[in-house]
């Protein structure tokens, strides 16, 4: 795999987008098309040569590329938005949209992603060494379609708003999150391996929430079931489920009203 | 003999009371009397009289003191600004008319501007949830013609509305509501004991920060369920109680206020209060409103809606417009230092926004048109006051539950001065100057 | 004034019977001339190889107004990566399935549009669908306020008043500066307030006592009684309920025995608007169940001569929904689950607004796309059929070229349902297959404009190149000599060569070059002084209605700037 690596030399006055960051767009181009890429700050249209050092090749095709950037571009937008293949690395932070509307390929920040990361993705991986900001995996505005496929895997806590209207795919936080996990889901599956505060599963209709840690305040609308022994990302455990949300409309399936899960762990 | 202008609309909160008389001076000149407002309303025409007011421009010294300039020098120093800055942050637009809205937008997308409005602070997160889920919603006539089953939801409208109960939502007797507030039920859901609390039939004192819990009870209540025994405080049986009297009404309405919309969750909380509604539709009829503050906020995202497609947050400085709550919302890019420049018209976010935005505003290129002295035009750098919408010149506001009404000119504004519409006009014309030479 | 000649292209003029023969077309002082009557210094512009038509008239499309506006602030992702720059003379635009107003004014010029009709205004937010169009530039509009479910109108009718509900609908077109009378679910609102509907034509409207058949029948007599340029602009009772054509042949028969009245040549008493969505059999949206009824309903319509409609087509996108009978959008909401809208508006009428996919792959969708397509091809007067997609209902407005395609080649009609996944279900279900009709330029220049400005009383000013109209003339890049692949015609047809709208030159080899001189129509209808509905004004104003009745009108200067004013005497 061609390798292009991005130095960070400039700290943008205000923020960059930069949208074109990613191997689909960086795939065949010279060092120089590269460069000449357009990243946006505010109104003025710049180019990419004049806040990164760029070296390294690009493969032929975005499969063949990955991308390394060294150093903080936690005011840079849009990393690896759109990207359908190959590698993204980001060996830092970065600021919203991180793998927004990912489609494939891989994306790894070594650091934290702020909100908006992995929005309506359909793809790939959103790999966070750090922590991740609200709205992970969620939803664009308005859309009823949020994460259809992929997996979000952020090793810190997230924020509020994770998985907002799911309908697929995986997210996996490591620490604690904040209000409003798997909101409006209709599918996907999200495991919290530390504590969540409320509004866990609010108006689910259906799909998975895991949650090793404590929950603060339950929502009204779940019902116990059972125990049940299970292995959720390698850890094995005895978890209580619950389903939910009573007061949200549910699909059928032969027969059977099919609910939302949420699974907690003892 | 006093002269009495009737149908007078009242340009102070989204009420929008529409049958305010004004008498006036025999000359014409002067507001004598204010009839059928609210004291909040009252006073607004009155204080337009201030032998105080400011009626010229004002640019602040390098010793913090202010100077008066022209206009022009207003419009120069304001299309430069825009002129000059990568990312120019224009809000407010709540207190004013559609016919400046309009040319603002213009403004704003000619400048490349964030454009954000008070929902921004306010009912945004309603926006947000109606995008989320709809919003099953009437005229303030349907309620006063039909509701026998009135919620006030984290709202208090005898201080903050304070003539919606009487000209719409309680007293008022209706087509199909002849005894009046005796044809109603009314219900306030608010931690605290309000004025509008004490005059309920039912007061659920919820635990703050719970509502999105008892709303979501309320369903599963609807829906014959089984809940915990207590949810945010209040028992269940309560909950199953007032799931009936919602159920049971012909016409139920919930109006919701800003202690759902600015609490834990915000649009979550109206997103679910709208699904509830959503929900008693299937057993009768309901709808819900948001207490829209501001008179035109409403109409502000009216005119963005059909410029470019988005009620608030609206983010043009790509040439195209873009929109993302979080990202495109004033505070969150005051906060960020992601603008370059700030433009207030028709808002006073220097009283409203949080402490650490404002500063950020006192370190930015800044003007605010406004025709008031307030904690904005305190930290701007320039001052444009500017007629009164509603009161010196007329035009058009959207009422809370979206109706337009064309707002009356009641007297001249002072000699000389220039309107929101004609001011940002002269500023549109100076920045196409600018950007041409 | 400037002066065009447009030559050496095929024109097609219903009106003058030019069937696409090599004619040269004028203008001179923003009005159609003989060519022999402009100068030396006409700006020449050469339609070698091209399409010649008057501008496109449309008679029914959602484009300004508050339920169109709540479609665009409640669906950001309609215009998420689906948004453009301005340029030029052109600001920025966006949205797919509910356009902003700049957009919606693009894509019209585009297409050769000269005038739309804006299908459904609330007149208490009159306000609000004037100041949209206001803002619309380039294209003249009319707004038609909704009439069906107005509490003057059920009581009126209730006692058969016809002359007080004449008056009474001068007296609104007044006050909202409306273009003429729609009638959308008649009862079946007003029982949406209280979360009813009227599903037949004998229903009653609770409380008002009156049913949808007296509403219908009272506007038609209405209507006539005025001589309004348009008659009745029907939507009719259960909308898009597999088996409701039986109600629409009723309510279609009800215009029985009615003849125009009026100074302005329309032939029709009753419009019906997206017929499409009224002609279905069967009892079932499945493949098993559902049946088009097409055929029943144009053997009536093509029996009689003073019915006109529209087609709705669907064109098998994802798009907006969103129509003042509101029990239907409600219904819908509960079908696809989908975020829903109301907005009643208090003693006159209601909306619904939900975002609604017709996907391609779909039994349902393509079936209805296959009704609407086979009432346009089974119309056997084309001048009073009208190709519309009810934009956004049964699609956005700028899939228009894609739907004249379908219409006027058989080959794309068989690729879609090639393609789609139930396509020989289709086939079962619906007609389409035994139709092998194809639209001809002629046909579609009076489905597109010539009829659609003779239905709206427009036909001295709009649908043809006739000396003495106004000069609206479009070039479209379409060789008919020798265009043999059907992609073209959806290509040829949304990007117009030229366009001249009122005398000034609008798109100019494919751009847009000016925003033109947006004109407000509306119908100024003088009545005899009304006593009684003076009274009963007053009277629902004092009690009722939460804005005053000073307060209801709509003032010229802020929301009418550039108005075109028609005038209609009914006090004789």
């Amino acid at each position: 795999m061609a390798i292009i690596t991005l130095n960070p030399i400039q700290k943008p006055s205000l923020l960059l987008e930069a949208d074109n960051i990613k191997p689909d767009v960086f795939a065949g181009k010279s060092l120089d098309e590269i460069k000449a890429l357009h990243v946006f700050m505010g109104t003025d249209q710049l180019t990419l040569g004049e806040f990164f050092e760029v070296s390294g090749d690009s493969g032929a095709t975005a499969a063949d590329t990955k991308i390394v950037i060294d150093g903080d571009i936690s005011r840079v937008k849009y990393i690896g938005m759109k990207m359908t293949a190959g590698e993204v690395v980001v060996n830092g932070s970065t600021d919203m949209y991180a793998g927004a509307w990912m489609q494939g390929g891989k994306l790894t920040v070594n650091g934290d992603v702020d909100a908006f990361s992995g929005l309506a993705m359909t793809g790939g991986e959103l790999i966070v060494n750090g922590n991740a900001g609200n709205y992970l995996g969620a939803a664009y505005r308005g859309d009823w379609r949020g994460m259809r496929g992929g997996v979000i895997r952020v090793s810190g806590n997230g924020g509020s708003d994770i998985g907002t209207f799911m309908r697929g795919g995986e997210i996996i936080i490591g620490g604690d999150v904040d209000v409003h996990v798997g909101t409006h889901a209709e599918g996907g599956k999200i495991v919290v391996k530390g504590d969540a505060k409320s509004r866990v599963g609010g108006q689910m209709v259906k799909g998975e929430i895991y949650v090793f840690g404590d929950i603060e305040v339950m929502m009204p609308g779940y019902q116990y079931r059972k125990d049940v022994d299970l292995e959720v990302d390698g850890v094995s455990g005895r978890f209580a489920l619950y389903e939910g949300d009573m007061g949200e409309r549910h699909p059928k399936k032969k027969g059977v009203t099919i609910y939302g899960q949420l699974y907690m762990k003892y | 003999m006093s002269k009495i202008v009737t149908d007078v609309v009242c340009p102070f909160c989204g009420t929008l009371c529409d049958d305010l008389e004004v008498s006036l001076s025999d000359d014409g000149k002067e507001i004598l009397e204010v009839y059928n407002a609210c004291a909040i309303g009252a006073a607004k025409f009155l204080h337009a009289q201030a032998s105080d007011r400011i009626t010229r421009p004002r640019r602040r010294q390098e010793d913090g003191t202010w100077k008066d300039i022209s206009y022009d020098e207003a419009v120069d120093y304001t299309a430069k600004m825009f002129a000059e800055s990568k990312k120019p942050l224009m809000y407010g637009w709540s207190s004013t008319n559609c016919e400046a809205q309009g040319v603002g937008s213009e403004l704003g997308e000619v400048v490349g501007a964030v454009m954000d409005n008070t929902a921004t602070v306010c009912h945004g997160s309603t926006l947000i949830a109606v995008q989320d889920v709809g919003v099953p919603g009437c005229t303030l006539g349907e309620i006063k013609n039909r509701a026998d089953r009135v919620v006030f939801w984290g709202c208090n409208p005898a201080h903050a509305h304070p003539r919606h109960m009487s000209r719409y939502s309680i007293f008022p007797r209706g087509f199909f509501t002849g005894k009046g507030a005796k044809s109603r039920k009314m219900v306030v859901v608010d931690p605290r004991c309000t004025d509008t609390a004490k005059t309920a039939d039912i007061h659920l004192q919820l635990e703050q920060g719970r509502d999105y819990e008892l709303l979501s009870a309320i369903r599963v209540a609807f829906r014959g369920e089984k809940l915990p025994d207590v949810v945010a405080g209040i028992p269940k049986e309560k909950i199953y109680e007032v799931a009936d009297t919602l159920k049971e009404g012909r016409f139920s309405v919930i109006f919701f206020g800003m202690g759902v919309t600015h609490s834990l969750g915000k649009n979550h909380n109206i997103d679910i209060a709208i699904a509830v509604t959503r929900d008693l539709n299937d057993y009768t009829k309901a709808a819900i409103m948001p207490m829209r503050g501001h008179y035109n906020v409403t109409g502000s995202g009216q005119v963005w809606g059909w410029q470019f497609g988005f009620p608030f947050c609206v983010d043009l400085t790509r040439g195209f417009a873009r929109y993302n709550p979080g990202e495109t919302s004033a505070n969150d890019l005051l906060m960020r230092d992601e603008v370059d420049s700030f433009f207030s018209l028709g808002s006073d976010p220097g009283a409203h926004f949080p402490n650490e935005s404002v500063k950020k505003i006192a370190n930015l290129p800044s003007v605010c048109i406004d025709p008031h002295i307030t904690p904005t035009t305190a930290v701007c750098k320039v001052h444009v006051p500017v007629a009164f919408v509603g009161i010196e010149v007329g035009g058009c506001a959207y009422r809370m539950d979206n109706v337009p009404i064309e707002t009356r000119k009641v007297v001249d504004p002072p000699e000389g001065m220039l309107t929101d519409e004609e001011f940002l006009k002269k500023v549109l014309d100076r920045v196409r100057e600018i950007k041409e030479a | 004034m400037a002066e065009f000649l447009v030559k050496n292209g095929f024109v097609y003029d219903p009106v003058l019977g030019i069937n696409g023969d090599m004619v040269d077309v004028a203008v001179r002082n923003g009005k159609m001339v003989d060519a022999s009557d402009v100068g030396t210094n006409a700006t020449v512009i050469d339609a070698k190889g091209m399409t010649v038509m008057a501008a496109g008239v449309d008679i029914h499309a959602h484009i300004a107004g508050p339920k169109v506006n709540v479609g665009r602030n409640f669906r950001p992702e309609d215009k998420l990566f689906n948004a453009t720059p301005g340029k030029g003379v052109m600001r920025m635009g966006g949205g797919h399935s509910v356009p902003t107003v700049l957009r919606t004014a693009y894509t019209y010029a585009k297409m050769g549009y000269g005038f739309a009709l804006e299908a459904a205004m609330p007149p208490l937010l009159a306000r609000h669908t004037h100041e949209e169009m206001r803002d619309t530039p380039i294209i003249d509009e009319g707004a038609l306020p909704v009439f069906g479910n107005n509490w003057f109108v059920l009581e009126y009718l209730k006692n058969n008043e016809i002359e007080n509900t004449a008056a009474y609908i001068a007296w609104l077109l007044r006050m909202t500066k409306g273009f003429g009378i729609k009638n959308v679910n008649p009862g079946g609102t007003e029982a949406w307030g209280w979360g009813l509907n009227c599903e037949t034509i004998h229903d009653v409207v609770p409380y008002f006592d009156i049913t949808p058949a007296q509403i219908i029948k009272g506007l038609i007599e209405a209507n006539e009684y005025l001589g309004l340029p348009h008659c009745m602009h029907m939507h009719g009772n259960s909308l898009g309920q597999p088996g409701n054509y039986g109600i629409t042949l009723e309510t279609l028969k009800l215009a029985e025995g009615y003849k125009p009245k009026g100074d302005f040549g329309r032939d029709q008493v009753l419009h019906n608007t997206h017929l499409q969505f009224h002609s279905y059999g069967g009892e079932s949206y499945t493949s098993k169940g559902f049946a088009s009824a097409s055929k029943e309903i144009m053997n009536y319509v093509n029996s009689v001569d003073n019915i006109t409609f529209d087609t709705g087509i669907v064109t098998l996108d994802e798009t907006t929904t969103m129509t003042a009978d509101g029990p239907f959008e409600h219904h819908l909401s509960h079908m696809n689950n989908l975020k829903w809208v109301n907005s009643d508006v208090e003693l006159e009428t209601a909306a619904g607004i939900v975002p609604f996919i017709y996907g391609k792959n779909t039994f349902i969708a393509v079936a209805q796309w296959a009704v609407g397509v086979e009432l346009a091809l089974m119309a056997k007067d084309p001048m009073r059929c009208f190709i519309t997609t009810d934009a956004p209902n049964a699609g956005p407005l700028y899939r228009y070229p894609r739907v004249w395609k379908w219409l006027m080649s058989l080959k794309a009609r068989d690729a879609l349902l090639e393609d789609a996944k139930y396509g020989d279900k289709v086939r079962n279900a619906c007609y389409i297959g035994e139709l092998d009709k194809e639209i001809s330029l002629y046909e579609l220049a009076m489905m597109t404009r010539a009829g659609c400005a003779k239905a709206l009383g427009l036909s001295h000013m709009f649908g043809s190149l006739k000396p003495g109209l106004e000069g609206d003339v479009v070039v479209y890049p379409y060789n008919p000599e020798t265009a043999d692949d059907p992609e073209l015609i959806e290509q040829a047809f949304g990007n117009a060569h030229t366009l001249i709208k009122g005398g000034e030159q609008i798109v100019k080899d494919g751009e847009i070059v000016s925003n033109g001189n947006k004109r407000t129509f509306w119908v100024n209808c003088k009545t005899n002084e009304n006593a009684q509905v003076q009274h009963d004004i007053s009277e629902k104003f004092k009690k009722y209605y939460t804005v005053t009745e000073n307060n209801y009108g709509v003032s010229a200067h802020h929301y009418t700037p550039n108005p075109y004013v028609i005038e209609v005497d009914a006090t004789k």
